[in-house]
């Protein structure tokens, strides 16, 4: 039974090593990771200071307001005779269409999630949440185009607006752009709820309704307000589809069928006629800084809410 | 048997973050002896062998403070902690085969190591496999996955693959869990003709699996080495602290 | 929680429906009708929009329309300098983001202790997911066509799409390397085997294949985007041969699939409405071909486990 052994081989001398070459290539190797994984806050911080970089001159010239800029909604840059910068109608366009936007999605969202989370077969769940991922795979330019079509055509006829693209037009679109970012973090927000609190409210004789609005939604509703959140950096960050589905008007909207124009299609819009360091020009790029500062903001506060969760555990 | 010490440690602390589990040890291993570490659980006796080969280094917030030196060198000051993992090598309780081929499972570790000779690898996956008991039942199918092993058979790969780089201290954390008792016997024996040449330490809750084995040992309790000695006198009613004739005799465990 | 009525003495050992019951059943069942209306409130627009968009294009479908280049003024013809561009600055793109993505994985998973750096590093990658397209857009017009005077080409297009892309390589490749085993890490570094020794020996060929899901997805995310191109390298138009397999240098414009379906849609006036319905079509058929090929991978994974 014993088993038969050489004789000791392994006195510290006689030990196999590294090659130099080796060791040395796989220093390099690890700083190159180690890099790359510092390259993500790199970039991030490079897309502020280039898109800065090309606003900040406007900042510090006579002619500009910042005040002016922000609370003003005249916007005619391209006067001859009085250019105004003004985007409060381009906030508000924002806001009105992804305030439609998630206003509609997150009834839609939230229910599906509670659905496939808790209410539906493991089959249907999985045929549910592919639906779901080649939603959310659809380009926002094809989502655009539908507006443009089908929902602007879809429009006129059920509410016999003149023009098809406008508020709502842009907020069903988006609503169903957000849809999947809402629901599939949602489902996850409840999945991590622990089994343990559904088998005690079920052990209580609680329906499975009743576990879901009573226990499940208050346990998750972190996670659940994280995923808004999500949807609505989504929708206040879209381009491609509210150009081609809002219309071209800077103005405060005075109902859901005006023509509206949010910051990002404004930029998009103009940025090619305007001519390179132009203040036109600068100011677009000042737009973006702001755009970019709004959605920072809420993937942050998004982030804060979901750790702050973690820490009451 | 006994002679020259290849670890000495001086009041060796080991803290998780704030909680200190193992409170100023002193204690000595002598080369080629086997040296059993029993104690009830949560006693500190993995993180104890943990620390030898600074596997502690995995554990975040792991603190170890006080003298532990293998061979003359200090262990938390070693550089090349990866040479040290060699020869210090370590079985963990829970056996875990790699997903890779058996044979590569056995020679991961030489290859880490800069063998790269073909013929080299082939004995000492032999060896190594033989020294675990594991050979016979695996010698056909040396390319099939690792972890489609049963849980004894992954945990004398483990055993293997501990061997496959020539420790000089073997150390076994309750190597037995997951293995039938005929199969523990077979290590067991393999145990003590390996000892003729290198040190082993063994971390065990049987016991009777120290007496069997163990040259000396340690009885471990709440962090604190409370007897160490000849195994012999440890077990009879000879020891001098009445918590290890207690442990020994299953009074508590 | 509602109080049950307490069971009626003389049925004790028989539990009999009280009407709070048949209340509760009611509810539920109305309960899971409405949410299950929701759910498919979200699978029929995506299926009749698809039908829709087929019925539409068909006139002019054909693969003809795909190896032909757009004539009389885009009225008419193809779409193959918008296909094959789109390819150039998905390659492109790819060839940035795929490898600084999967080591800024690596990084984060295999070698970043827990901390506030790790932290920070955690939020940038969010964040980049997070801005919005057309501040990409603005980020490349400043960084990639002015600054490192790349001009309105290719390369600057692609740099742009792989910076604004990568979150997705690198989310994906996270959740590759987080499926294998913390313990096969552990067994490894227990022998003495290196960080990258163990990376390179085990936890990376387990990954690959999740790895490549996300390529995948990328590749899909990087073909649909319009609006860090249209400033920065795509092009309204550009007189390309028919079926030419390698039309564009690296520092010309190109033509661009999303590109083009905006184009058609909104800059060209009195085009047949078939060919933007038909261009859709195409994109919208590349894009999701490919996710659900990333998908089917990944069930195809599931069922292959090693361990």
């Amino acid at each position: 039974m014993t088993a038969h052994l050489p004789p000791p081989t392994h006195t510290p001398d006689r030990r196999p090593s590294r090659g130099a070459l080796a060791v040395f290539g796989e220093r390099v190797l690890e700083n190159v990771i180690r890099l790359s994984g510092v390259s993500a806050i790199f970039f991030v911080l490079a897309i502020f200071f280039f898109v800065f970089r090309e606003a900040a001159p406007v900042l510090v010239s006579d002619s500009f307001s910042l005040k002016e800029f922000l609370f003003s909604v005249a916007w005619y840059p391209t006067s001859d005779i009085n250019v105004r910068y003004g985007i409060l109608g381009l906030i508000v366009g924002t806001a009105c269409v992804s305030g439609l936007a998630v206003l509609i999605a997150v009834p839609f969202s939230l229910g599906s999630a509670i659905f496939i989370a808790e209410f539906c077969g493991p089959r249907l769940r999985e045929g549910l949440k592919v639906v779901i991922e080649l939603l959310a795979a659809i380009p926002s330019v094809v989502w655009g185009f539908i507006g443009l079509t089908v929902m602007s055509r879809l429009i006129v006829a059920v509410t016999g607006a003149p023009v098809g693209v406008n508020v709502l037009n842009g907020g069903i679109i988006l609503a169903l752009m957000c849809v999947p970012i809402i629901t599939s973090i949602a489902e996850d927000a409840l999945k991590a709820v622990p089994d343990s609190y559904r088998e005690a409210a079920l052990a209580l004789g609680a329906t499975r309704w009743q576990t879901v609005h009573r226990v499940l939604v208050p346990a998750a509703r972190t996670g659940l307000l994280a995923a808004v959140l999500l949807g609505v950096g989504r929708a206040v960050g879209e381009t491609m589809a509210v150009l081609m589905a809002t219309g071209h008007a800077v103005h405060i909207p005075s109902s859901v069928l005006d023509s509206v124009r949010t910051l990002t299609a404004n930029i998009a819009a103009e940025l090619g006629e305007a001519s390179v360091n132009s203040e036109h020009y600068r100011v677009l790029f000042l737009t973006g800084v702001l755009l970019f500062l709004i959605t920072f903001v809420i993937n942050l506060t998004a982030d804060l809410v979901v750790r702050g969760v973690r820490r009451e555990r | 048997m006994a002679g020259v010490n290849t670890v000495v440690a001086r009041d060796l602390r080991l803290a998780y973050g704030a909680r200190e589990v193992l409170h100023g040890v002193s204690f000595e291993i002598a080369r080629n002896e086997i040296l059993g570490v029993i104690g009830p659980a949560q006693s500190g006796k993995t993180s104890l062998v943990r620390c030898l080969n600074r596997t502690i280094d995995f554990v975040t917030g792991a603190t170890m403070s006080g003298s532990l030196e293998f061979e003359g060198e200090d262990v938390r000051k070693i550089k090349d902690v990866f040479s040290l993992r060699r020869r210090i090598g370590m079985v963990a309780p829970l056996p875990v085969g790699l997903p890779l081929s058996i044979y590569d499972n056995v020679a991961f570790a030489p290859r880490c190591a800069g063998l790269r000779d073909r013929s080299a690898l082939n004995a000492i996956v032999e060896r190594c496999l033989r020294q675990a008991a594991l050979w016979d039942e695996v010698k056909d199918r040396l390319n099939s996955l690792g972890t489609a092993l049963s849980g004894g058979q992954q945990q004398r790969l483990t055993i293997a693959r501990a061997l496959s780089h020539q420790p000089e201290i073997l150390c076994l954390d309750e190597f037995s869990i997951a293995i039938d008792p005929v199969t523990t016997m077979r290590i067991e024996d393999v145990l003590r003709e390996l000892s003729r040449e290198i040190t082993i330490v063994l971390v065990t809750n049987l016991v009777q699996q120290a007496r069997r084995l163990a040259d000396r040992t340690m009885f471990l309790w709440n962090g604190e080495i409370i007897e160490v000695g000849v195994t012999q006198a440890i077990f009879s009613d000879k020891a001098r602290d009445r918590r290890t004739y207690e442990y020994v005799n299953g009074i508590f465990g | 929680m509602a109080r049950e009525p307490a069971v009626p003495v003389e049925s004790a050992g028989k539990f009999r429906e009280t009407a709070a019951g048949r209340g509760h059943r009611r509810t539920e069942a109305l309960v899971r009708g409405v949410f299950m209306t929701m759910a498919a409130a979200m699978v029929l627009p995506l299926l009749l929009l698809v039908a829709y968009l087929i019925v539409k294009a068909a006139p002019v479908l054909s693969l003809e329309f795909l190896l032909d280049v757009p004539r009389r003024g885009m009225r008419a013809g193809g779409i193959w300098p918008a296909l094959v561009g789109t390819v150039y600055l998905v390659l492109g793109a790819l060839v940035v983001s795929a490898p600084i993505g999967v080591m800024a994985a690596i990084y984060l998973k295999e070698y970043a202790r827990d901390n506030a750096f790790h932290r920070a590093v955690n939020m940038a990658v969010i964040n980049l997911a997070g801005v919005p397209s057309i501040v990409h857009a603005l980020f490349g017009l400043g960084a990639f066509v002015y600054a490192a005077r790349f001009g309105y080409s290719i390369v600057s297009a692609s740099l742009t799409l792989a910076i604004m892309t990568m979150p997705v390589i690198i989310t994906s490749t996270r959740e590759a390397l987080n499926a294998v085993p913390h313990a096969f890490r552990e067994a490894c570094w227990n022998v003495g085997a290196t960080r990258w020794q163990t990376i390179r020996g085990v936890v990376l060929p387990n990954s690959i294949s999740g790895i490549l899901t996300g390529v995948i997805l990328e590749v899909s995310r990087t073909a649909g985007e319009t609006a860090p191109i249209m400033f920065t390298g795509a092009v309204f138009f550009k007189a390309v041969q028919r079926g030419d397999l390698l039309p564009y240098g690296l520092n010309d414009q190109a033509m661009a699939l999303s590109m083009h379906l905006y184009t058609l849609s909104t800059q060209v006036p009195d085009v047949p409405e078939a060919l933007p319905y038909a261009t859709a079509v195409v994109l919208l058929g590349t894009v999701l071909t490919m996710n659900a090929l990333s998908i089917a991978l990944r069930f195809w994974l599931r069922s292959r486990k090693r361990w």
